[in-house]
């Protein structure tokens, strides 16, 4: 590295930094604030208060009064988990298949998967809906998780990854008289681990943070994922700015503690993921 | 099964659930989407071929004009601050300072938050009595209408969604100026190049390629804005519906028992076209300017 930065330069690095930070976290803070305020407290008072004079927890039994938050926080938990589930094996399924075996149609497989990443979900939902209910599929969970449950995107990305594994390390197994199978799960799935761990971050993020298909599909309140019930507590409370943001707090926790803790997948993905898409 | 038979069908076994959840859930329901946009079909019943029609409907359609309007709006206002921001931040967190790693972490936070969780967050914040009109008080401008005014309510959904892509771009943009070597700035620092003069001719060269995919990822997705303008204009998309985009258009007239679909899916085939076109337009744009 050249030479060091001169003084002035570093305290005004930190000033943009600290300038930024306010920007990108303070609308957090303050709604983990407002949450957390009393209802004799004036929200509206100037200069604003950051820290509550009577903390309280009551919005968080609130909200739950108003809307059941927490069986709504379970059906965004069984959503986001099944399509963890399902992106990790399907994904890894095919993209094994497309990166390591060599068989007629490996082509036009790729360029199915290529396709479908082509086409937006924005333009296709209305037939969804359609498919759902030939399916009779519509107002259940088992819906919301279907259309995204095995990526386009993750199946390249998965593809990409079992093909960067040296080949040595499969023909030995070859040679051991290992089948397909064998291969699949002994050697090459703990290589791309690190992928994988990519592809269920984001895979759960995608899923717990939907909002417009579970709005489509879920017509009855009991069925509602967190992001929706969120949308409809704010059409009906908005009187209440505590309420709403004890639910906003609810939902983004989760996955500001699972990023905190696996932060750097959360940065992996971001750049393998833009590479292909 | 003899081995040999057995050997032919495992990759076909491996593709299966894959190739199933796409055909089923991306190909057929785009093929189906293109059949339907030429009938007249609504949610409860299949409908008859009308040929162009809807496309015509669509062209006397007010509300049409209007979210195509606001969704493209979306796009040309968006994308130049998704372009330059991030990479702008990106040169800010570059530099190894202690408690760089945490500034990093902090920035991308808003990623990792759902859009509806945000933009209510947002809409607390821009309220008439919210945080920002208290500061804006405090220097003396009454309040703003963020959440009532047509126009208003549209920048400030654009901001929002500029906002929560800051981080995520950034990434990228760091992951693209690892590779520029440091020679060149230095180089320039010691002919006296001045910070904006190096950004302008060696930074943004060097980076330039993923400054496109940048301006091609941001402009598919801001087409589609749906859930930032669904939640601070509300499901009417705003005062007379002037806010509505084109995506809002699609859920409000294909949705419900009385559901338009035909319609609807005329709507969405010209979401696909345009979305193909930019990505199209934005590749062709770094292509030429490569030569």
């Amino acid at each position: 590295m050249g030479g060091r930065m001169p003084r002035w330069q570093l305290v005004l690095r930190y000033v943009l930094l600290l300038a930024v930070l306010a920007v990108t976290i303070g609308p957090f803070l303050w709604q983990l604030s407002t949450s957390l305020k009393g209802p004799t407290e004036d929200m509206y008072s100037y200069p604003p208060k950051l820290l509550p004079e009577h903390p309280t927890l009551d919005n968080y039994s609130g909200v739950a009064d108003i809307i059941p938050v927490w069986e709504y926080a379970l059906n965004s938990l069984k959503v986001a988990a099944a399509s963890v589930v399902t992106n990790c094996v399907g994904s890894a399924l095919a993209g094994y298949a497309l990166a390591r075996l060599r068989f007629r149609g490996r082509k036009l497989a790729t360029t199915a998967f290529v396709m479908a990443l082509l086409v937006p979900f924005e333009s296709i939902f209305i037939a969804q809906f359609t498919t759902m209910r030939d399916l009779q599929l519509n107002n259940t969970l088992i819906a919301v998780v279907l259309p995204g449950c095995i990526g386009a995107m993750n199946v390249l990305l998965m593809r990409n990854a079992f093909s960067h594994l040296p080949y040595e390390i499969e023909e030995a197994a070859v040679i051991d008289g290992a089948n397909v199978w064998q291969r699949f799960v002994r050697i090459a799935l703990p290589s791309v681990k690190g992928t994988l761990a990519v592809v269920a971050i984001f895979s759960f993020m995608g899923a717990w943070d939907d909002f417009l298909w579970p709005l489509i599909v879920l017509s009855d309140p009991d069925k509602y994922t967190l992001t929706v019930g969120l949308n409809f507590l704010h059409g009906t409370f908005a009187n209440n700015p505590r309420l709403v943001a004890a639910g906003t707090i609810i939902a983004v926790a989760p996955l500001i503690v699972m990023f905190a803790c696996l932060q750097r997948y959360f940065f992996r993905g971001v750049g393998e993921g833009a590479v292909k898409g | 099964m003899s081995a040999r038979t057995h050997r032919a069908a495992s990759p076909w076994l491996f593709l299966l659930p894959g190739l199933v959840i796409i055909a089923a859930f991306s190909l057929y329901p785009f093929i189906s989407t293109v059949g339907t946009a030429f009938t007249d079909a609504r949610t409860l019943t299949p409908g008859h071929w009308v040929g162009l029609r809807n496309f015509q409907d669509m062209l006397d359609d007010e509300q049409f004009w209007t979210g195509l309007r606001n969704s493209t709006l979306y796009v040309l206002l968006v994308v130049p601050c998704t372009v330059l921001l991030p990479l702008l931040l990106a040169l800010l967190v570059q530099k190894q300072v202690p408690g760089i790693a945490f500034f990093r972490s902090s920035f991308y936070t808003p990623v990792v938050a759902s859009v509806v969780v945000v933009a209510l967050i947002w809409v607390w914040m821009l309220d008439d009595r919210g945080l920002v009109n208290g500061i804006l008080g405090y220097f003396g401008t009454g309040p703003v209408e963020f959440l009532s005014d047509q126009w208003l309510l549209l920048f400030s959904a654009m901001a929002l969604t500029v906002w929560k892509g800051l981080g995520y771009y950034m990434i990228i943009y760091l992951a693209a100026l690892a590779n520029v070597p440091k020679e060149l700035h230095e180089a320039a620092a010691v002919d006296g190049a001045g910070a904006v003069r190096r950004f302008i001719s060696i930074t943004v060269p060097a980076v330039r390629s993923t400054m496109v995919l940048v301006g091609a990822l941001s402009s598919v997705a801001a087409f589609k804005v749906f859930t930032e303008v669904y939640l601070m204009a509300g499901p009417t998309g705003g005062p007379a519906g002037e806010d509505t985009t084109i995506v809002m258009l699609v859920q409000r007239v294909g949705t419900g028992l009385s559901g338009r679909t035909g319609y609807a899916s005329a709507l969405s085939v010209v979401i696909f076209v345009v979305t193909l076109v930019l990505m199209l337009l934005v590749l062709r744009a770094d292509r030429k300017d490569g030569e």
